[in-house]
């Protein structure tokens, strides 16, 4: 199932949190696509994904938008 | 074969929390990081708000050190209940608004929570006795343990063997000899260890990791305070202090000047919420007003804004005001000369 985290406005690290409370409540296989406007996220909420076991599919730059596309996985952190 | 024994490391995303996670990962601990973010943490891109930052790396040190060391990091925001630390700390103020012991014991108190859900043996930090004036010396680390209800389930490695065991030394879940003895302000024991353990590159924050610990920053929080009438406040109010040069020509209101591309950029999110200003004549940059302005306030306002646009030498320019509800105007004013305005005016 897709879903999708508006972060907009929001500096770093609160783009990480969000997510990071989001995926707590999805399923593995789930898709999330979260959209910031701080360019920072791009580095940032990937850097979370890698350490925390989930899958970045895909990351992009729209007029000052950035969008993140994750796909949840089972080993990922659900503390 | 022993059980593998698990710790929450607090990583701030300095050199200090990332070493001290390495002694207990090289120990064969299980060690993930937790990481607070109480609104006032000093990030990369908090500064890369502004243009002329933006060649340096956008990256959460946290999140960084928690790579190097392949621990996992839980990153809590406490912004609502780090509120009664700052504004009501017990044990004071640094130099600043920086109220670093209690912040430390908050902190603390908060991962032992977490241990206790989380089902994990202790807690480290990256504590140096000496190394801090206010929140790391001898006489308060017994306050930190104490008054966040760790007890002796606080382990510091980089400057264990400079205190009393711990239950993890006592339980030999580590080894007390191979715990470190550093102290002081000196960062050559660390930048030694760092090195032995191949971390090429490390934040250094000179001011620590946090914004309360900043002049500048501090003023702007205390000028803030004053001229409301509480001392509450909302993230978005900590946020833009960050931002612009602060002008506050009369008690009842103050300007947030953007001072470049990026921080206007910044501002326009807070449109919907602060009244603005902008010239429509001349490019200059975008004002946000906070407070309770009249129409002299926003006429004096409008010539203040024009000072800092390219129609500061224009005998009238135009500024068009707009309010959070969509109502605009515009006023045709002649901008204030720089003699004019006043440097106490600027907070």
């Amino acid at each position: 199932m897709k879903h999708t985290l508006d972060a907009k406005r929001l500096l770093c690290p609160m783009p990480v949190i969000r997510t990071q409370d989001r995926i707590k409540s999805l399923s593995p296989g789930d898709v999330l696509e979260v959209v910031c406007t701080d360019p920072g996220a791009l580095n940032d909420v990937p850097a979370w994904c890698r350490i925390n076991g989930h899958k970045v599919l895909d990351t992009k730059t729209v007029d000052d938008e950035v969008f993140i596309m994750i796909e949840v996985r089972d080993d990922g952190e659900q503390a | 074969m022993s059980k593998q024994r698990k710790a929450v490391a607090l990583i701030s995303g300095g050199l200090d929390s990332l070493l001290a996670a390495k002694v207990m990962l090289e120990q064969g601990v299980h060690v993930e990081g937790i990481n607070f973010f109480t609104g006032f943490c000093v990030e990369g891109h908090t500064h890369a708000i502004r243009k002329k930052d933006k060649a340096k790396p956008k990256r959460n040190n946290a999140l960084w050190s928690a790579e190097q060391l392949g621990i996992k990091l839980h990153i809590i925001d406490v912004i609502e209940e780090y509120k009664d630390v700052l504004l009501n700390p017990k044990h004071g103020y640094g130099q600043n608004m920086n109220p670093c012991l209690d912040c430390k014991g908050f902190m603390v108190k908060k991962a032992v929570e977490w241990i206790k859900e989380n089902d994990f043996d202790f807690i480290i930090t990256g504590e140096v006795i000496g190394q801090r004036p206010m929140s790391q010396r001898k006489e308060t680390m017994p306050i930190v343990q104490r008054e966040s209800g760790a007890g002796d389930l606080l382990l510091r490695p980089l400057c264990a063997k400079n205190l009393p065991e711990t239950l993890p030394e006592r339980e030999g879940w580590v080894d007390r000899e191979k715990l470190l003895d550093f102290s002081g302000r000196t960062r050559k024991p660390q930048m030694a260890l760092a090195e032995q353990y191949g971390f090429k590159e490390y934040a250094s924050p000179a001011g620590g990791c946090c914004f309360l610990t900043d002049k500048n920053y501090s003023d702007k929080l205390v000028d803030m305070w004053q001229h409301r009438s509480s001392r509450d406040y909302e993230l978005d109010d900590i946020m833009m202090l960050k931002v612009g040069r602060h002008i506050r020509p009369n008690d009842n209101f103050k300007m947030i000047v953007g001072r470049e591309q990026g921080e206007n950029k910044f501002m326009e999110g807070y449109r919907k919420i602060y009244p603005y200003i902008h010239c429509s004549s001349h490019k200059g940059p975008l004002v946000l007003l906070d407070g309770e302005l009249n129409d002299s306030d926003v006429e004096l306002a409008a010539r203040i804004a024009a000072r800092f646009g390219q129609g500061r030498d224009a005998d009238e320019v135009e500024m068009s005001v707009t309010y959070p509800d969509g109502k605009n105007t515009v006023l045709k004013v002649k901008p204030m000369p720089a003699d004019e305005i006043s440097e106490a005016w600027y907070v």
